[in-house]
């Protein structure tokens, strides 16, 4: 943490040699990798894994030797999750720390935040956050490692609907995943045949209680199962006062708690809902034809050795982050913004912990919603179902 | 029908019990020295985090909550002696914008030695909720009042029959006249803010189970302590009581009845109209102002 | 003394007019000049708000929410709309200035802490709608802004431009724009306080009692500095819209109000140029503590907390005495 001197002057020494001299001194040139990450505020648990694995990925390859012979430099600031700030530390990425690639953006808003600056500028910019429109328009700098939040309701609403559920209540907080979630469910439901929401709630960042809001659900007429939309402790909250009032309609959460941490929370109140999320969770259930598994094993002992904490699937984002910028740069044979990015756009099969990555100039995310497996909650742990 | 407007006055008393007390917190205070504590919530916050880690450490629940108590009993001494008093007679603004501080610094101390992840604390009495009139409530709840019921009384024996209560309220009133009778008001700034802390932490602690702790989840409880203290009218304790619970149905029957979306909007709004019309709050006292 | 005040004010908005016109020369990092864009912006909010709470002495923590909708309503009307930058500022800022009329006159009729509890409400009334009302502000999300157009002409921090026949980008194009708002906005301010309506709220200040008995209409008076201070915020976010070229509803928010006041306080309440000082301390400070990663928000209340107990005037009225002091000293003996 107190490397700030180091840094520094290694930054100095950087900006002079990647000056006009960049192609003569290249070898010695580390390979700087930006990163904007919400490490403190209310998206911590996003941006504190992210972080994590980020630096200890940096680490790993580096001992390895680097990346086309070159050290890899990970330069990484808190934006609290508050895009203001988000954008304001992408400026200084680009500008003034000129990073090569940035692999962050741990939200929407600090995502679409710095957007503009990164196609002005362009700058290949692997974001680790969820919601839909970071891709959908395309933009030609812009990739992104998490599913989308359209397809994560898409997989629940056909789980359910295999179920023969088709009423659907749905509860969702206001913060920026929830809010978006709760909207393309909403939108998902309607373009896809013989299932309807019938309920629709939602409750705030730092709520506390949301019997109330559970109770108007139950009470309405017909509905058969509830999905809960969101992060944080609030999905734990909402998955205890289930519990308490009795409700005996099948539950279900978004990938958005898809980590042990929400289990330790929510205790034997979770027992039975189901969620979309990366095998990262059950990789012991996984066919050992499955490609992911040998690369989701290795995350999950690696990251629990380094940091003696449990795995979740938001330091996986940034890890598939960091290793499709790894292999566009070595497809690349350089770190030419536009040749990476290039090399960024055409990767295919590349097994990420997420999911597998084929990306396409029309898909800078590269999944499907088949990524997604659908795992339960049995005796307080996770059970691969589909 | 019944049961539905049952369930959400329970879930709003319980959590109006919490803004009760973070509100009487708020009213002891500002009632020996004047001074809104922004750091107030930050109390309720190390109350929690510092059971939870003890607990974890090993230590017996009950010897975990009085050390958590205790620490911040003394943190709470340690704000009046070095951050409020050495700021002697600094404008009010001042003084609010110094809590926050002392709240920012807190919290980022409580983030590097507890971390940033949300933490669980067993229910006291275990899980299993009562059933009343087809409603349930969360047998923490009762803890909640209860316990809410039990300081709220020891504080007005406190303040009525102790003469160091009697010697704060003095305090409070005329600070000058106070030090005349010989009341030392240094001590009793410092008693104020201890008594609030250990106020405010006990509240936490037994709030804990219901609304997990985390570094953090002293902000927007303190916040809504502060709106409770202010509705029932600033240095009353009857009226940071009223207020707390008043503000939590509120909440509570907005979510249900009116629209989930909104329900802090309507909360808020009901604050201006209680504030239009009675200026000082439900039972704030009036003030005769010296030209 | 009447002609002292207003020297010292004169000084005071050249020294400022040399500090934004030489900075250029020492800052060349595009960097550099988006962040001082940033700074200049918020300090014209704050200039706006010292008039409310260091001169008319009234607190109000929820400021922020007029600065978001100003941000907003630009936002929403160029973007949507496409109105054009100027008139949806404008329309933004009456928009404003009649709401803060509407809520100020019940409001300002409390008093302490209670009219802060009231701020405050309304500042989170105006963040909830905000950040609920997805379809037309793009929720917790945001919502991207495009740039700031002047019939027709643009001005982008992504443009380039000439200036006197010279070359510059649009970061210092911004920078320059910004600067001169600023200035323009002290301008303003610093007239206000020197006229007949600066007395009537700075007796307002001193009590509000004895104004009264003497006939000062302080319901008034209130309302209007209320209703300026609303208009600088909704001014300067709207123009913070159109630099940033994205906002989220956190612009309105709690936090946010409470950074504002917060620099009211530290730079010094009542002093134009002293709250100005009070933004550039508390913008830069993040970004100076950003590499203390997570000692940041200890550092940050630390600070926080020292300056306001050692200082406890703010930063410019501490550091003034003190010269005063030492000048007076070196005179020779005590004033």
């Amino acid at each position: 943490m107190f490397k700030k001197i180091t840094r520094r002057a290694s930054k100095v020494a950087a900006i002079a040699a990647a000056g006009l001299l960049a192609m003569n001194v290249q070898a010695a040139d580390p390979i700087r990798i930006g990163s904007f990450l919400s490490v403190t505020g209310p998206a911590s648990f996003l941006g504190d894994p992210e972080l994590k694995t980020l630096e200890m990925y940096v680490e790993k390859i580096n001992k390895e030797g680097g990346v086309l012979g070159r050290q890899l430099e990970l330069i990484h600031y808190d934006d609290a999750g508050n895009a203001s700030k988000a954008r304001n530390f992408a400026s200084r990425l680009i500008r003034s720390d000129r990073v090569d690639i940035i692999v962050g953006g741990s939200t929407t808003g600090a995502t679409m935040a710095a957007v503009p600056m990164v196609e002005q500028a362009g700058v290949p910019f692997i974001s680790l956050a969820g919601a839909v429109v970071i891709t959908n328009p395309v933009k030609k700098w812009v990739f992104k490692t998490p599913q989308t939040d359209r397809m994560a309701a898409e997989r629940v609403l056909m789980d359910m609907r295999e179920r023969g559920l088709t009423k659907v209540g749905l509860i969702s907080g206001t913060g920026g995943f929830g809010s978006s979630g709760r909207e393309q469910t909403l939108a998902a439901a309607k373009a896809m045949d013989g299932i309807e929401i019938v309920a629709d709630e939602t409750y705030g960042g730092s709520d506390t209680d949301m019997t109330a809001q559970l109770t108007n659900i139950r009470g309405t007429d017909g509905v058969q199962t509830v999905l809960n939309f969101g992060f944080g402790q609030g999905p734990a909250i909402v998955t205890r006062n289930y519990a308490q009032l009795g409700i005996e309609l099948p539950f279900y959460q978004s990938h958005g708690v898809a980590s042990d941490g929400f289990l330790e929370l929510a205790g034997n109140s979770a027992e039975g809902l189901r969620l979309p999320a990366s095998p990262l969770l059950v990789p012991e259930s996984l066919p050992e034809s499955d490609p992911q598994k040998p690369v989701v094993e290795a995350y999950k002992t690696e990251y629990e050795a380094r940091w003696n904490s449990k795995v979740s699937t938001f330091g996986a984002y940034a890890y598939d982050g960091l290793m499709l910028a790894v292999e566009a740069i070595e497809k690349a044979g350089s770190t030419d913004k536009a040749a990476v990015r290039d090399a960024l756009e055409n990767i295919k099969g590349h097994v990420g912990v997420t999911g597998t990555f084929n990306m396409t100039p029309d898909d800078h995310n590269g999944l499907q919603a088949n990524s997604f497996r659908i795992l339960e909650v049995r005796d307080g742990g996770w059970k691969l179902i589909d | 029908m019944f049961s539905e407007f049952l369930q959400y006055l329970f879930t709003g008393i319980t959590i109006g019990a919490t803004y009760a007390l973070i509100a009487l917190g708020f009213t002891l205070i500002y009632n020996a020295s004047h001074v809104i504590n922004f750091a107030q919530g930050e109390f309720l916050m190390i109350g929690g985090m510092a059971t939870v880690s003890l607990t974890a450490m090993g230590v017996p629940m009950l010897l975990a909550i009085v050390l958590a108590v205790v620490l911040a009993g003394v943190l709470g001494v340690a704000l009046q002696r070095l951050a409020i008093a050495p700021a002697k007679n600094a404008d009010v603004v001042t003084l609010i914008i110094i809590t926050i501080g002392a709240s920012i610094f807190i919290r980022g101390l409580a983030q590097l030695v507890w971390g940033k992840e949300y933490h669980v604390m067993p229910n006291f009495s275990g899980d299993e909720p009562i059933q009343i009139f087809g409603a349930v409530l969360n047998s923490q709840s009762l803890w909640v009042l209860g316990v809410g019921s039990v300081l709220v009384a020891v504080l007005v024996y406190f303040f009525t029959r102790t003469l160091t209560g009697k010697a704060i309220l003095a305090t409070s009133m005329n600070k000058d006249a106070a030090r005349l009778v010989g009341i030392r008001t240094q001590v009793v700034l410092m008693l104020a803010f201890m008594v609030s802390a250990l106020l405010g932490s006990v509240a936490g602690i037994v709030v804990a189970p219901i609304t997990f702790t985390s570094y953090d989840i002293g902000i927007i409880l303190g916040l809504k302590g502060f709106v409770a203290a202010a509705i029932g009218g600033l240095g009353s304790g009857m009226g940071a009581v009223v207020g707390g619970l008043a503000l939590g149905v509120v909440e509570a029957m907005a979510a249900g009845y009116l629209s989930s979306d909104y329900k802090d909007a309507v909360a808020f709004s009901m604050i201006l109209l209680v504030l239009f019309f009675m200026p000082r709050g439900l039972f704030g006292a009036k003030v005769v102002e010296r030209v | 003394m009447m002609a002292q005040f207003s020297q010292f004010r004169l000084k005071g908005l050249v020294f400022l007019a040399l500090v934004v016109f030489a900075l250029p020369l020492f800052i060349s990092n595009p960097f550099h000049y988006s962040l001082a864009t940033q700074i200049a912006l918020i300090a014209g909010a704050v200039v706006g708000l010292n008039l409310l709470v260091g001169f008319a002495g009234q607190i109000s923590l929820g400021h922020a929410g007029f600065f978001g909708i100003g941000a907003y309503f630009s936002g929403i009307m160029t973007s949507n709309y496409g109105w054009s930058a100027i008139p949806a500022l404008i329309v933004g800022a009456v928009g404003v200035a009649i709401i803060a009329w509407v809520v100020g006159r019940p409001i300002l009729r409390l008093k302490g802490h209670y009219l802060s509890m009231a701020t405050l409400a309304v500042g989170f009334i105006i963040a909830i709608i905000l950040n609920n009302e997805r379809e037309i502000t793009g929720g917790p999300d945001g919502m991207p802004v495009p740039s700031f157009d002047v019939f027709g002409w643009e001005l982008s921090v992504f443009g380039q431009y000439s200036l006197f026949g010279m070359e510059i980008s649009g970061d210092l194009a911004w920078y320059l724009f910004a600067g001169v708002v600023l200035l323009v906005a002290v301008w303003l301010a610093q007239n206000l306080i020197d006229s007949p309506i600066g007395r009537a709220l700075r007796s307002v200040h001193g009590s509000e009692v004895a104004a009264s008995v003497v006939g000062v209409n302080t319901a008034k008076y209130k309302s209007l500095v209320f209703v300026i201070s609303a208009v600088y915020a909704s001014v300067m976010g709207a123009l913070y819209g159109h630099f940033q070229g994205f906002i989220t509803p956190s612009v309105a928010s709690f936090d946010f109000s409470i950074l504002l006041i917060t620099m009211v306080v530290l730079g010094g309440m009542g002093s134009t140029i002293g709250v100005i000082i009070g933004a550039v301390v508390l913008e830069l400070l993040p970004q100076l503590l950003a590499d203390f990663q997570e000692m940041e928000m200890v550092l940050f209340g630390l600070i926080l907390m020292l300056t306001m107990i050692f200082m406890p005037k703010g930063l410019l009225p501490t550091a003034a005495n003190f010269l005063a002091k030492r000048r007076s000293k070196a005179a020779g003996g005590d004033a």
